[in-house]
């Protein structure tokens, strides 16, 4: 598989279908896994991190269920290629940051992501549509066993999986959830909900992970606790979660459309009308504008668009996507004008 | 809109900064959000923050021995460890176990791992975590007041123990 390849797949988190995919947009399961005595990327000097690499795509490449997979070096690839694999939520942001080292592998589905000599020496993260988070833990241990076969990992009988945090140590894992929540936002009661899952020890980060803000209603959910409580455990703990957000949600949603029904169908109306006609749009807006469409999709508002068109704009829209599209540099004003190019083209067929 | 902090390109990037619960809108453009995130990312990483978790409690004098501890593998001392908020390698946790264990506690409000194990351990940890699964009944057989069993599996660690010996005190 070629980079470019991707730009003609639909990621696994934005197909728009699995369990409570009105709500829940997709789940994903990641592991931090190191290789014993090695180490960890940031103390490590040019030859070590190298050894590391090599090693570990060694092992990765010995794994069955990796075999189709693509290994991309983060030293051979530009920086626009790097912003939109994590634009495709293929790789975290501090990946892109200074090559030294790092790898990325992807499966053709793209499924299953592995960085190498991220924060840890392997993040590896499965991916799914909707609200199925036993799913990626099923395919996650495949990987994970295959792996721990052919590397040695820090491990412990006390500590488990030993990370260059200590926040992750224990399972090493990190569940998630993201959910689109416009219902809660526009009722204004997402404040009360986030913070009560502040107090219940989960953290909540916007659409592209840690450090960002919520933005298009998006909100991702995930464990804190990694040590102690089981993978199992973790997992069902965050589902438990996940099923009183959609429960409130869809609540939310409904007493919406009787209190203010008119006007909730005005707003997605017009957001629609804006997103077909705009010649300029900022990708802010258009994240906001397309999240109220997907609202106006899932309460049938809006019958003549399918969800996987949406979803799809969400990421083609994005800026390393449009460049890519393109196949040149542009700049932030060139790529409002493409965008609502874009945009138009996909809204306005019928 | 311009951009809030040089005035002159074309705001892009939108912000909501929270300080002293005083909420305010920052709107940027594409190369002061860059120098933005990263001054932010000085002033608040999350290393700072591992780091003052690191701190013992208010008042308490923290060992000397524990700033100059240093892990024989990577050679990252604990000092490091506080500046930076991650560790050297794997070893450190053996290191610095006196000083992780609160860490640990403090995070995960728990210092037994309970999850997943690699299939492929040497011969002295998958007799440590055989232990373990022991004393995770032993803790079981004790809340249910269920005493000639934990009896048994309290003779069944001290066994185990005592064949791994020394090896597992490393």
């Amino acid at each position: 598989m070629q980079l470019n390849d991707l730009l003609n797949h639909t990621s696994e988190w934005l197909r728009g279908t699995g369990p409570n995919s009105d709500i829940v947009i997709s789940s994903r399961i990641r592991l931090a896994r190191n290789l014993d005595k090695a180490r960890f990327p940031h103390w490590a000097n040019r030859a070590q991190g190298e050894a590391t690499l090599n090693a570990t795509r060694e092992g990765i490449s010995r794994v069955d269920y990796l075999k189709r997979t693509t290994f991309f070096n983060l030293s051979e690839i530009d920086s626009v290629d790097k912003q939109f694999l994590v634009e495709r939520h293929l790789m975290s942001l501090e990946h892109a940051q200074k090559a030294d080292n790092k790898a990325l592998v992807v499966d053709d589905e793209e499924i299953v992501s592995i960085m190498i000599n991220e924060e840890d020496h392997i993040r590896m993260q499965v991916m799914q549509s909707g609200f199925n988070l036993f799913e990626a833990w099923n395919i996650i241990k495949v990987i994970d066993d295959g792996l721990a076969k052919e590397l040695n990992f820090a491990f412990r009988a006390n500590w488990g999986y030993l990370t260059a945090c200590p926040t992750n140590a224990g399972t090493g894992m990190r569940g998630s959830v993201m959910l689109h929540l416009p219902g809660l936002v526009m009722s204004r009661s997402i404040d009360r909900v986030m913070a009560a899952i502040a107090k219940l020890s989960f953290t909540t980060r916007g659409l592209y992970g840690e450090g960002t803000q919520a933005t298009g209603n998006f909100f991702q959910i995930s464990n804190q606790v990694s040590l102690g409580p089981s993978e199992d455990e973790i997992i069902e703990s965050i589902n438990g979660l996940i099923r009183q957000i959609i429960e409130q949600e869809k609540q939310a949603r409904e007493n919406l459309m009787l209190k203010n029904g008119p006007l909730l169908e005005d707003r997605i109306n017009r957001s629609l009308g804006i997103l077909r006609s705009a010649r300029i749009i900022s990708s802010q807006e258009t994240i906001e504008l397309l999240s109220m469409v997907r609202l106006g999709s899932d309460l049938g508002m809006i019958k003549d668009i399918d969800r996987r068109a949406i979803n799809e704009l969400f990421i083609t829209t994005q800026p390393a996507h449009l460049q890519k599209i393109e196949n040149k540099k542009l700049s932030s004003d060139e790529r409002d004008l493409k965008r609502a190019e874009l945009i138009r083209e996909k809204l306005n067929i019928h | 809109m311009l951009c809030d902090i040089c005035k002159k390109s074309e705001a892009t990037v939108h912000l909501t900064e929270i300080v002293d619960e005083q909420m305010s809108e920052l709107h940027l453009c594409e190369n002061c959000a860059r120098q933005k995130s990263l001054a932010m990312e000085q002033q608040f990483g999350l290393n700072d923050l591992l780091a003052g978790m690191a701190d013992f409690g208010k008042g308490e004098k923290e060992p000397e021995t524990s700033i100059s501890a240093k892990c024989p593998n990577c050679g990252l001392t604990y000092a490091d460890f506080k500046k930076i908020g991650r560790l050297g390698c794997g070893q450190c946790y053996n290191a610095f176990s006196k000083y992780l264990v609160p860490l640990l506690k403090r995070i995960h409000g728990s210092i037994q791992h309970t999850g997943k194990s690699p299939l492929k351990v040497n011969k002295v940890l998958k007799k440590e975590i055989d232990i373990q699964a022991l004393r995770n009944r032993l803790q079981k057989a004790i809340a249910q007041e269920a005493f000639e069993e934990a009896a048994k599996l309290r003779d069944q660690i001290k066994e185990a123990e005592k064949k791994i010996g020394k090896d597992a005190a490393e």
